[in-house]
């Protein structure tokens, strides 16, 4: 049944990793009990954070939107329960930093009641039935909804159904690769809600017109390539005809966009290329669940599936709502003594985080209660012997060693060179390092020299454009000046002359000492026109 | 673990159990080099090794930096070890103590420690040794040399003269003698049989002591401690260049199997050659290194005046590794064909 029905492109580099998932891959999904206070930072996607549209004090309903997408690039987003707005100001978030960003604090009333519900499809049945898509609407109706994807880059989904201009979309790929260590939520979800995946994936090739779906999963789990198997067998065979589960092979990081669609379709993108203009698209598994509770339910993304483990009593997979607490969650999971930090994400792309606690957000997959029996601790760092371990588990195909070294020694520009922004950040070269170095960190380092860099050259050259502008119109001012003042002397000398003419029967030479007469106020003028300073800019930095 | 920042899993390598494993396939070589050609070997190991932790010591000390911890990683028993292998096992003590002075305090630690080096501090070792004392470099024990330990142990210290009677040349270097001299056989096998240095298919002694060489060197390969680009091109590029110069006359010049297994070819081409620090690190740059190493091996030890060319072959060659890695790059994942593959130092200078 569930053959391997196609060839596979290996990808270059890639490490096979202990996969981990077994303290939670058997636990159901779960309803965390509703908490009482919800905190929604703003910055929830990619791109543009959207703009806040209550205050505090204002009663909310679930599922209301209370933050508006700001420009094209940008996601709404709504209260994960009723309640009232308590406050919106800075909290901490889930982030490496550790710094506060702006965010919705919602008291919960307990009611869990939810407002006003319009899915798209009943607002749209008669199109629907008829197979007659509007795009343009169901990408605003998802911005709305506050899609975005939810593998961990949260990139807002109705972006990724623009298609591009000319390129036949062939390729649709659901990724349920889940390459990371001990994250079990995306296979749970296919365990449990293989249906409405596939509804979502139904929904999602008709609108995008595409040749074939492909279901991604790695080969450690079979249940879930049964349950979406099954789930593809229940359907008409004319609707699901061009949907395949295909089963990859579980080598780190299978997941990644490029890597995936490489090991399905062979094509590769090449440097600053997106998949669509190679007529591929690629969805996460728990992405098209959320759409499907979109367009069908009228429900915008305000709770997801967040895989708890690591060092705490009871693992599991738990639905919880945006915003709830990272450490109540903990709790709840019964975080043991021996734990000493929390890994927000998987453990290859993750970060510690950094305070005790923090919201959920729509990217977050997986908690994992850190303690050193799970992570024993690493070696201190040594020196580079250019072993090139690095280079040939770079998925990339980047040269680690090479980056580490400008980065290293401050070249930044020389890492460009090496293609340092093509890096992904996947930790392959750290984790085959002999001499423990944290590769990713200095690529990070370098990454954020280099966008610093890129931006104060911005800033500089605008100031200078500014400049030269402004230099250009004071010149161009001045002259303009001048040439009035000019025309105004030559009109009143020649009319003096004519005076004179008229006064005196004017010997011939008059015209001659008219025109010296004019030369002469027109240097005057000229010299008082530029003494005329001109008022300077405001906001110029002159 | 690192507290800051992902990846928080490691698999469990270290430089420190990659040297253990060059050091673990090195044994195969020690072991038939005592029982073929002399014990006096484990004392040259001794010495050098000692001295090599002293200097490496003393040398991480002064540059502050965690001594113990730098010296854990066993690079310098590699080095060490290798020295020993190289020199003449009778040469005195303060020789050996030279050339890992000169690999551990110059080549490596004042250029910066492990890492840093752009020469192979073993082969700086043996160029310098061989270029400020020639004559002891120069004194192999003699085939079937009786001495007991006792006695060689105190000629390598200097109780015993070092009697001329106890070291003959080597078979490379009766051959390079005959090629220069003119005194010719029917072929270099009957030369060497005439002097009694020939064995069963090149050197006699050295022949097994260079099998047992390339035992170890496969474990490396197998362990993927070293790549298998270096050490195939060394040996195809110096089999290539000696089957030619067999087949034009080979009156005047040996087999490629004789090459291979006499001199330090396949200690050079698998333990050598191979240093990850002074050598390529791009697949088609180590290629190039390993290829131009046995190459210019084959013709210093042919037509040169020194006994063997692997250390200056390694050495000219570690000149150019940094130059080779540039216009070898691999391409990124993703760029295609068609693309032209950007090198390094194209682009102009950037602004920051």
């Amino acid at each position: 049944m569930l053959k391997r029905l196609r060839q596979f492109f290996r990808f270059p580099g890639g490490i096979h990793l202990a996969h981990r998932k077994e303290a939670s891959s058997e636990k159901a999904i779960t309803q965390l009990p509703l908490p009482e206070k919800l905190i929604l930072p703003l910055r929830q996607s990619a791109g543009a954070t959207p703009v806040p549209i209550v205050k505090a004090g204002d009663k909310v309903k679930k599922g209301q939107r209370i933050a508006a997408a700001e420009g094209w690039i940008s996601a709404s987003l709504h209260a994960p329960t009723s309640g009232t707005v308590r406050d919106v100001g800075d909290y901490p978030v889930a982030h490496p930093s550790g710094l506060a960003a702006p965010s919705i604090v919602i008291e919960a009333d307990g009611e869990d009641a939810w407002g006003e519900r319009q899915p798209f499809l009943e607002q749209t049945a008669t199109e629907y039935a008829r197979q007659v898509f509007n795009p343009e609407r169901v990408q605003h109706y998802l911005q709305d909804m506050g899609v975005v994807g939810m593998g961990g880059a949260v990139f807002p989904s109705h972006v990724k159904l623009v298609k591009a201009p000319g390129i036949p979309l062939e390729t649709l790929i659901v990724n349920g690769a889940e390459c990371e260590p001990f994250v079990t939520c995306d296979d749970r979800l296919m365990r449990e809600r293989a249906d409405e995946i596939i509804s979502g994936l139904i929904f999602l090739t008709e609108l995008l017109g595409v040749r074939e779906a492909l279901i991604a999963i790695e080969n450690n789990k079979p249940e879930a390539a049964v349950a979406m198997q099954n789930a593809l067998a229940a359907r008409l065979e004319s609707v699901v005809h061009h949907i395949r589960v295909v089963i990859i092979p579980a080598i780190y990081p299978a997941g990644s966009l490029k890597q995936l669609v490489y090991m399905l379709t062979g094509k590769r993108a090449p440097i600053g290329v997106l998949p669509t203009q190679l007529g591929v698209q690629c969805f996460n598994v728990a992405t098209i669940h959320a759409i499907w509770r979109a367009v069908a339910h009228g429900e915008p993304l305000i709770r997801r599936i967040v895989t708890v483990t690591g060092d705490v009593e009871r693992p599991g997979n738990l639905e919880v709502p945006l915003g709830a607490s990272i450490a109540d969650i903990l709790r709840y999971a019964g975080m043991r003594g021996s734990a000493d930090g929390c890994l927000v994400g998987g453990p290859m792309m993750g970060f510690l985080l950094p305070h005790g606690d923090a919201p959920i957000g729509k990217g977050i997959h997986c908690l994992i209660a850190r303690s050193p029996q799970l992570f024993p601790p690493e070696a201190p760092e040594s020196p580079c012997i250019r072993c090139t371990s690095c280079a040939e588990a770079c998925p990339q195909g980047l040269l680690p060693y090479e980056l580490y070294w400008w980065s290293r020694a401050g070249d930044f520009a020389k890492t460009q060179r090496y293609h340092i922004h093509e890096c992904i950040e996947c930790g392959c070269c750290a984790y085959v390092c002999p001499a423990s170095i944290p590769l990713p960190q200095y690529f990070r380092f370098a990454k954020d020299q280099l966008r610093a860099a890129a931006k104060n050259q911005e800033m500089a050259d605008q100031a200078r454009e500014r400049f030269e502008f402004r230099q250009f119109r004071i010149e161009r001012e001045k002259a303009e000046r001048a040439e009035k003042l000019a025309q105004a002397a030559r009109a009143q000398s020649a009319k003096r002359a004519v005076e004179q003419a008229g006064a005196s029967s004017a010997p011939p030479t008059s015209e001659a000492e008219a025109i010296i007469a004019a030369a002469v106020e027109r240097t005057r003028m000229a010299h008082e026109a530029e003494t005329i300073d001109p008022k300077p800019e405001p906001g110029n930095p002159a | 673990m690192n507290p800051f920042s992902a990846p928080y899993l490691h698999r469990p390598v270290s430089i420190q159990r990659s040297m253990n494993l060059v050091l673990l396939a090195l044994l195969p070589g020690i072991l038939a080099y005592l029982l073929l050609i002399g014990p006096a070997l484990v004392v040259q190991i001794f010495i050098a090794s000692v001295s090599a932790l002293l200097f490496e010591g003393v040398l991480l000390y002064w540059r502050g930096k965690p001594v113990k911890e730098r010296l854990h990683d066993h690079s310098a028993l590699v080095t060490a070890w290798l020295i020993a292998l190289t020199f003449p096992p009778l040469s005195p003590w303060w020789l050996t103590v030279i050339g890992v002075f000169f690999a551990i305090v110059i080549a490596k630690q004042l250029y910066g420690g492990l890492g840093q080096n752009p020469f192979n501090p073993a082969m700086i070792a043996f160029a310098v040794c061989i270029i400020a004392f020639p004559a002891l470099m120069s004194q192999w024990p003699a085939q079937g040399l009786t001495l007991s330990f006792s006695r060689q142990v105190e000629i390598i210290f200097g109780f015993a003269p070092h009697l001329d009677a106890l070291t003959s040349a080597t078979p490379l270097d009766a051959i390079k003698t005959a090629l220069k001299t003119d005194v010719l056989h029917d072929n270099v096998q009957e030369l060497l049989m005439s002097q009694n240095l020939y064995g069963t298919f090149a050197g006699r002694g050295w022949e097994w002591v260079t099998t047992a060489y390339l035992c170890g060197g496969i474990f490396l390969l197998i362990m993927g401690v070293i790549s298998w680009h270096v050490p195939l091109a060394f040996i195809v590029s110096m089999s290539a260049l000696a089957l030619v110069c067999w087949l034009v006359d080979p009156t005047r010049f040996a087999d490629p199997l004789f090459h291979l297994f006499s001199g330090g070819a396949i200690l050079g081409a698998f333990f050598i050659a191979t240093d990850p620090v002074s050598g390529c690190a791009t697949p088609r740059g180590k290629l190039i290194f390993g290829a131009g190493a046995g190459l210019l091996a084959y013709l210093i030890r042919v037509f040169g005046s020194f006994p063997d060319g692997i250390a200056f072959a390694v050495l000219l060659m570690n000149l150019t590794a940094p130059l080779l890695d540039l216009y070898c790059q691999p391409r990124v994942f993703g760029a295609l064909p068609s693309m032209p593959v950007k090198r390094a130092d194209e682009e102009k200078e950037d602004a920051p």
